[in-house]
Order: structure tokens, then sequence, then C-alpha cells
């Protein structure tokens, strides 16, 4: 990879040393938090996600060591509910909804664009900024009295508690802006820096889902923002928008929190659709099954999703009427989430499948995502519902969504960029037993959940009846599994940036951009801006070399 | 289940010996909710006649199914169990099949996939409509239950539910107040729901129904209960500190069992003498879930031998526990609390008779 071959991408020569590349192209701290370059901004969002993540999971094993017992086992009634508040609010505002579009898809998007940048580089490092102020406010929070309120933050208990309510509430204020940010720059650069021959259809599906997040953080944010400020302004000044002591309405204040966090739910998991929409093509040699199926349904998915908020209100005393209209649209959204996971195994069959750590997490993605996606099909029937709410059904539907879907997909985005973003390969085989570890893990904890919720454990419970603790127990156990496995990933993972090989650029054969630019990519991304002259899948031109360990392109048409 | 259970018990006991007994692991749950709720004889003396012991589930997912609604419920749920059961166990094949079939044999063989097929109209249009018929079904059977679910009949006995932080009270329009939901067999039931405070949910798994209780307006539900025996009642929408405690039970009686149960109350209500009257009162009107009796610490300081005591309190130095103090404390939380222990009490005003209050004081002061 030193120098470019005959038979190499002609695209990024000139720079292709490893001496010239981002990492590299500047020195020093302040290159780093003053940087306009999306990949580092990218790489500085990794780094911050899993920061956060750490944190929420240190408060998942906390609350879930809690529950090993059905009266105290470490901490106090108060601690427990403020560890449950923190690490929902943390997983949600600071892992999840960043995850994937900010840190991944910040370092991916202009590269698969064939672009030298976002439409708006100054834009996307204040966005990473507002990301490190919120993420301080709910930092304040956690150390002065935290709130706990849930993450959910409802009233009129969240206008009365004596927490630290306002600066968490803050905090996901000013999240909301870096996600709205993010959202802006995703949509413009999507829209006017396009390659030569990339039309809509020619995009890479990771593009289709980033683009469909984008829209609903532009426009669904907005409301989350306004409502948390009303919230702050009936606790401060006292105005009764929420609390009805004060003259307001309890259930309005849901009515606005789902209306951005239902769609919320999507910038979740819209993103991890897009991950493994080029995972499943690229480790099958095959092109995607379904594209314009797979594409539009993101689209689909981000519309319905604006209309189904008031699901989360079966139980609140919302009309029979409007519970009716939100179950139905509600199942609307079951059908194009079926056709992608249909879609993704149509694409395995007949390819050439290689099991290496991303197509492994893809694949176990896809078993926990059918799982989460399945059950939300029996919250979603009014009847049932009345008695799974507020249960640990709930609590179990939404963990395989978001912890086995969104986290799962994150994963499987990060071992597939790895070798791009760092240059380093890390021990695939490691990384495949972290995987299965991980499997047995997030199935053991929250699989019991189902029981437990079906059986009529309510959620967010300290104390808890004694015929529930085997199930709690397994549930416990399963969290510490999981701890391990992330602890096996970390150091495999850390290892690799001293001891990994050298990565190719391009170790799984891919066809999209970002593939072409050598591993770590040059500061300018391309010398060349590239031409796009087929599908975001089509590998007939990819060629193993096992000289270099990647694939290279064989190709008459190099200009 | 039960194997497991002392399996998984054994490990973590190991573990949380290996992690010290600071842990405290041992420790178990004494607050006198759950036991209420978990006794099979009635927490209150005279409470009910004999209730037949209630056998554990037959089912695997659900509670015992004791109201009409309970059986259509699960139906639908049973439903969807197998639907989701046979779509996952379908897509799982399919793709450990491939996995398996198709795998690469390495990268250096540069094998090609043997198809590069990519869309197939006539497959996507079947697995589309296939599940829409499916969800369409189960949306109409779902619609038509939680139509019933949300309609009480005109033919209702009346009960008046209040969720205040953090216990559940019941009126009866015979004029008796209860911490716990008594109801006849067989008759249809409407429960009118208020919260004083913040959001709750009273919610009977057994019935299969919930509904929140809302500062500001009336909520309802209603039930026909099919079997006797007591269940629990759990709070459902999280209200804060104790909201695991927040528990009571619904007892199903025979229709002659109800009436009895009802005048034996209220007369038992009226000839109490105090300290009795006080106990009662304990556990109907909360306390319990905040204060104990045994001198260990919950939300609230502990009623033993709290009579006579010096207190610091905030705001007003050190005060002498005595009847005006204690008055002043059922009717007053927020003037004069004890350092240590947050404002979280909520004022009992206009809620507990003059005789109530009077009795409570003479209970906590037999608590030496």
């Amino acid at each position: 990879m030193t120098s470019p071959s005959a038979t190499a991408d002609v695209l990024a020569a000139p720079s292709s040393t490893r001496d010239e590349n981002y990492l590299t192209h500047e020195k020093g701290l302040a290159s780093w938090l003053l940087t306009l370059d999306h990949k580092r901004i990218g790489v500085m969002y990794l780094m911050c996600v899993l920061g956060a993540f750490l944190l929420g999971g240190v408060f998942a094993l906390l609350v879930r060591t809690e529950l090993l017992t059905p009266g105290r086992t470490i901490v106090d009634h108060d601690t427990y509910n403020q560890l449950f508040t923190l690490h929902g609010a943390v997983m949600v505002f600071l892992v999840i909804i960043p995850g994937i579009p900010a840190a991944l898809g910040n370092f991916v998007l202009p590269l698969q664009l064939g672009a030298k940048d976002v439409a708006f580089p100054r834009l996307n490092l204040a966005s990473w900024y507002l990301w490190v102020i919120g993420a301080v406010f709910m930092v304040v929070s956690l150390i002065t009295n935290a709130a706990d309120t849930g993450w959910t933050f409802y009233t009129p208990y969240s206008t009365v508690t004596t927490t630290s309510v306002i600066p968490a509430l803050f905090g996901a204020f000013i999240l909301g802006f870096s996600s709205i940010f993010t959202g802006m720059n995703f949509i413009t650069t999507i829209h006017k820096l396009r390659p030569p021959g990339m039309t809509w259809f020619r995009m890479p599906l990771f593009l289709w889902a980033l683009y469909s997040t984008a829209v609903i953080q532009v426009l669904a944010t907005p409301v989350l923002a306004i409502t948390l400020l009303m919230l702050i302004v009936e606790r401060v000044v006292g105005i009764g928008i929420f609390d009805p002591a004060l003259g307001g309405d309890p259930v309005m204040f849901q009515h606005f929190f789902w209306f951005y966090s239902h769609p919320a739910v999507y910038i979740m998991i819209v993103p991890a659709f897009g991950v493994v929409s080029e995972i499943f093509p690229t480790f099958s040699r095959k092109r995607i099954f379904g594209y314009k199926f797979i594409a539009l349904s993101s689209i689909a998915i981000a519309i319905l999703g604006f209309l189904v908020w008031g699901h989360h209100m079966f139980t609140s005393g919302q009309s029979v009427v409007a519970a009716t209209i939100f179950s139905a649209i509600t199942f609307l959204i079951a059908i194009p989430t079926a056709i992608k996971v249909f879609n993704w195994i149509a694409t395995m069959y007949k390819g050439s499948i290689h099991l290496d750590a991303p197509m492994l997490y893809a694949l176990f993605f896809l078993w926990v995502f059918t799982i989460g996606g399945l059950t939300g099909v029996f919250l979603g029937v009014m009847s049932v519902d009345v008695h799974l709410h507020d249960t640990y059904f709930v609590v179990a539907h939404f963990h395989y969504v978001m912890m086995g879907g969104a986290i799962t997909a994150f994963l499987a985005g990060v071992h597939y960029w790895w070798p791009k973003m760092t240059g380093r390969l890390y021990d695939d085989r490691l990384a495949r037993i972290g995987c299965v570890i991980l499997f047995i893990g997030l199935n053991l904890t929250f699989f019991p959940q189902f029981i437990l919720g079906t059986r009529g454990m309510p959620r967010r419970y300290y104390n808890y009846l004694e015929e529930f603790q085997g199930l709690h127990q397994l549930s416990t156990l399963g969290a510490f599994i999981m701890g391990v496995a992330f602890v096996l990933v970390a150091v495999y993972l850390i290892g690799s940036l001293k001891k990994g090989r050298v990565a190719p650029a391009n170790p799984w054969g891919s066809n999209t951009l970002e593939w072409r630019t050598p591993s770590p990519p040059a500061y300018y991304n391309f010398h060349n801006p590239p031409e796009v002259t087929n599908g975001p899948y089509d590998y007939a031109e990819w060629v193993y070399d096992t000289k270099t360990g990647g694939y290279e392109r064989k190709t008459s048409d190099a200009s | 289940m039960m194997i497991m259970d002392t399996l998984i018990s054994r490990c973590f006991g190991a573990l949380a010996a290996l992690g010290g007994s600071a842990i405290g692991w041992a420790q178990r749950a004494s607050h006198a909710s759950l036991a209420l709720v978990q006794q099979g004889t009635p927490a209150q003396p005279g409470a009910a006649p004999s209730l037949p012991k209630v056998p554990d589930s037959p089912s695997f997912w659900m509670p015992n199914d004791a109201s009409e609604f309970s059986g259509q419920i699960d139906g639908l749920f049973d439903f969807l169990v197998w639907v989701s059961a046979i779509s996952m166990l379908g897509i799982m094949a399919a793709m450990i099949y491939f996995c398996m079939k198709y795998r690469a044999p390495s990268r250096a063989a540069n094998e090609a996939a043997q198809s590069q097929v990519d869309h197939s109209n006539t497959l996507e249009i079947t697995w589309s409509i296939i599940p829409l018929f499916v969800v369409i079904g189960v949306f109409v059977v779902g619609f038509k239950q939680y139509a019933d679910l949300r309609t009480p009949p005109r033919e209702a006995y009346e009960v008046r539910a209040t969720g205040q932080r953090w216990k559940w009270g019941f009126e009866y329009p015979e004029g008796l107040q209860h911490p716990e939901l008594h109801v006849p067999l067989g008759r249809n039931v409407r429960v009118m729901i208020q919260s004083v405070d913040v959001l709750h949910s009273l919610y009977i798994p057994e019935f299969r129904t919930k509904m929140d209780a809302v500062p500001g307006r009336y909520t309802e539900l209603w039930f026909k209960a099919t079997k006797a025996g007591a269940y629990p009642i759990y709070c459902a929408e999280y209200c804060g500190t104790a909201h695991s405690d927040m528990l009571t039970r619904v007892v199903v009686h025979t229709p002659e069992d109800f009436k009895a149960w009802v005048a034996e109350e209220i007369k038992r209500v009226e000839s109490m003498p105090l300290p009795e009257l006080g106990l009662l009162t304990y556990n109907q009107s909360g306390c319990a879930t905040c204060h104990s009796l045994d001198g260990s610490q919950k939300v609230g300081p502990t009623f033993k031998g709290l009579f006579g005591r010096q207190e610091k309190v905030t705001s007003f130095g050190a005060v002498t526990v005595d009847e005006n103090y204690l008055r002043e404390s059922i009717l007053e939380p927020q003037a004069k609390i004890v350092e240590g222990f947050p404002p979280s009490m909520p004022t009992f005003k206009g809620q507990l008779s003059d005789r109530r209050i009077a009795g409570l004081i003479e209970y906590i002061k037999t608590l030496k």
C-alpha cells in the first residue's frame, strides 16, 4: 500500500502513503479541538459516545445489581430512581441518538459521496461542542442531586421533585440542537455534494438511512426543545402548563414529549438499518436485494413515525378514537420494517458469505431486532397493551430494539469501518468471540424481562414480589455477561491501535466510495473527485489480493 | 423454574460472598405493603371471611385469569405468540441455512456469488401483503376488545379509587373507606380513579387491566371478576421514591360474603378503641410506606420510641415529640422536618377525621 500499483485505484494515488493521512496531517490537541475535518469530528464523536456508553453501562449494571434481591441490595430507593433515570437519559441522549449518525455518519457520509467534507464544516464542529456542553449539563445534574424522573420527565412529578431536573432538561435541550445541526448538515450535503454519476438510486443505503434520519432530526427535535423549555419555565417561574396544581394539563406533556420521542426511536434505529444494509451485500458478495424497497421504506418509516406517538398513551385516559387511529398507523409501520428484514435475508440467498466480525454483528442484529420488532406488534394491539403497558415487557421490547438493534448495528458499523478509521485491523477471532458472548448476554438479560412483564411486573420498581426474583437474577447475570463482552471488545479494539495489522484500503471488498481511499484516508479524502459508474453493491470489479490482504479494483475505465 | 432459581441463587450467593457482606445480600423486603400482598390471609383483622387459596397460574406467560376480559386478551396474546414464534423460526432458519449453504471457502478463493438476483416484485408484494393482513386482523380484534375495556356498562357497582404518593385508597358507595379494593364476584365493577398529586396507574394483572390516575381529571376502568380470591394491585406509572411499594390487593368475594364484609368493616371502624383505630389508619392511609414500627429506617422517621423523643428539626431547632407536634406533622408535614429526612410527606388535612388523628397519636404513644 505504500505506492500505487498498476491495478490499484488511481483516484487517491498521490497521497496514499501511511505518513500522510487525516490522523497525521496535523498534530497537537488544538489541531483536533479546532478541526473542521469531518473525519476527525467523527472520531471525536466516537470517543465521546463510547465514554458516555461506559457511563450509561455502569449505571445499568448498578440498576441490575440492585434488582438481585426483592428488597434493598446495594442502594436505597431514591438512589435507584436516580440510577435508572441517568441510565436512560445518558443512553438515549448521549449515546444512541448521536451514535451512528454523528460518530459513524460524520466519518463515512462525505467519503461515500466522494466529497471533501460535509456542506457546513463549521456547523459540524459546533454540533460536537453542543454535544459536549449538553453532556456537561447532564453530569452537573448527576453530581449535584441527580434527577429521578425517569428519562421521560413526566409531569407533574418532574415539576414537583426536589432533584436537579433543570440541568438535565437543559442538557437534553442543548443535545437536541447538536442533533438538529447534524441533521441539517447531512440533508444539505446529500442534496448538494453527490458526485457525478451518483443518482439518488445509486446512493449507498447507509446514505438513504442517514437522510431519512436527518429529516426526522430536523423536524421533530425542535418540539422536544420547546417542551423541555416549557417545563423549565414551569419549574422556575411557576407558570401552569403541565402541572394541574397550577392549572396545567399533565397529559399534554405526554403528547408533546412523544411527538418528539417516538420519531426519536427512528432517529435511533433507521441509521442501524443503513449500517446493516451495507454489511449484508458486502459480506455476501452480492447486490442487495430490493434496493428501492429498502431505500423507500426508510422514508416511509420517517414519515409514518410522526403519526404514532399516541401509542405510548393507551392507558393515559386518551379517547378511544385517538387510540384507535394511533394503533392503526402503528401497524402500518410494521410493514416497511418487515420488508427490510426479508430483503436482508434474500440478499444472502445464493451469495458467497464471509462470516467476519461485522457480518456476525449484522446477523446478531437481524436476530434480536426481529424479536424487538415482533414484540412491538404486541404493544401496538390496544387491548394487549393495556395489560403490558409500563411493565417489563415494554422494557424488554425497547432494549431488544435499542440495545439489540441500534447498539448492535453501531458495533457492526464500528467493526466494519474500524480499519478505515484507524488504518489497523483488529483481531477478528477475538471480535467474533466477543460478538457471541454479547449475543448470549443480551438475550439472557432481556428475554426473561418479557416473562416478568407478561406476569405483571411493573417497570421502574425498586422492590418487587419474591416470585419475580428468579427471572430478575437471570437478567442480572446476563447484564454482567454483556459487561464482560464489552470489556473484551474494548481490549482488542484499543489493542489493535498499537499492535493491529496494517489495514489495506479495502479489506472487505466493498464498492462504496469510502473504500477507494487508503486506510486511513488522506486529509483531503480524494485527490480527484470520483465518478460513479455502477451501483454501490456491484462487486464484480473487486478481486482479493493475497499480497495486500485486501481487495483491488480490476477495471479498464480508470481515468 | 424452581431448580433454576435455586441454582442461580447459589451462583449469586457465592458472588455476593466474594463481594463481602457490605452488599447486604441476605436482606429481604420487609415492607408492610409487600407483606400485605403476599400473605394468603388478609392483613386486616376480621377483614374477610375465608378466601379460597389462589393456585399458581397454569400459563407460562400470563398470571391467573380472573376477569371476563382476561381470557379474551390471553387468546389474542397467544395468537400473537404463535405468529411471532413461527415468523421468527422461519427467518432464523433461512438465515442460518443461507449462512451454512452459501458460506464462502475463503477470501483468497475469490468465489463470486452464485447469482446476482437483486429484485423480485412478486416476492416484495407477497411479504408485504401477508404481514399486512395479519396486522389488520389483530388490529381489528384488539380494537374491539379495547372498546369493551374502555366502555363501562350502565349497570355497575361503583368504587372510587384515589392514588396518592404512595398508597391507594378506595371509597365504597356504602360510605366505607378502605386501602384495599373489595368487589363482589360476577358483578360489573366500575372504578373511578383520581390522583391527588402526581401520575399513578392502577394495574391489576389478573384482570388484564390498567388505567392511569391523572391529577385534575377522572379516569375509569371496569371489570367483571370471575374467580374469588385476592390479587395484587400495583402502581404502574412511576411516581417517585416509594413507587414500588404502592401496592395493595383486590379481593373478590362471593356476593353474600361481600355484603357481610362491608357491614362488618363499617361496624368495626365505628366502635374501635383509639390505639386500634390508629393502627388501622397507619395501615390504611399509607403511613406504613414511609414509617416503620420496628426502628428500621425508611423514607421517614420510625414510629418506634418516637413519642417523647427529642428531634432536631429544620428551621426550628429541637422539639420534643408530643401530641401537638404529631398533629402538626400530620396536617402540615413541611412545617418542622426532622433533620436527615426528605420533605416528601403529603398533608393529610381534610383526609383524616379528628378521631383518626387522635387514634394515630395514641397508637404512636404505645410504640415504646
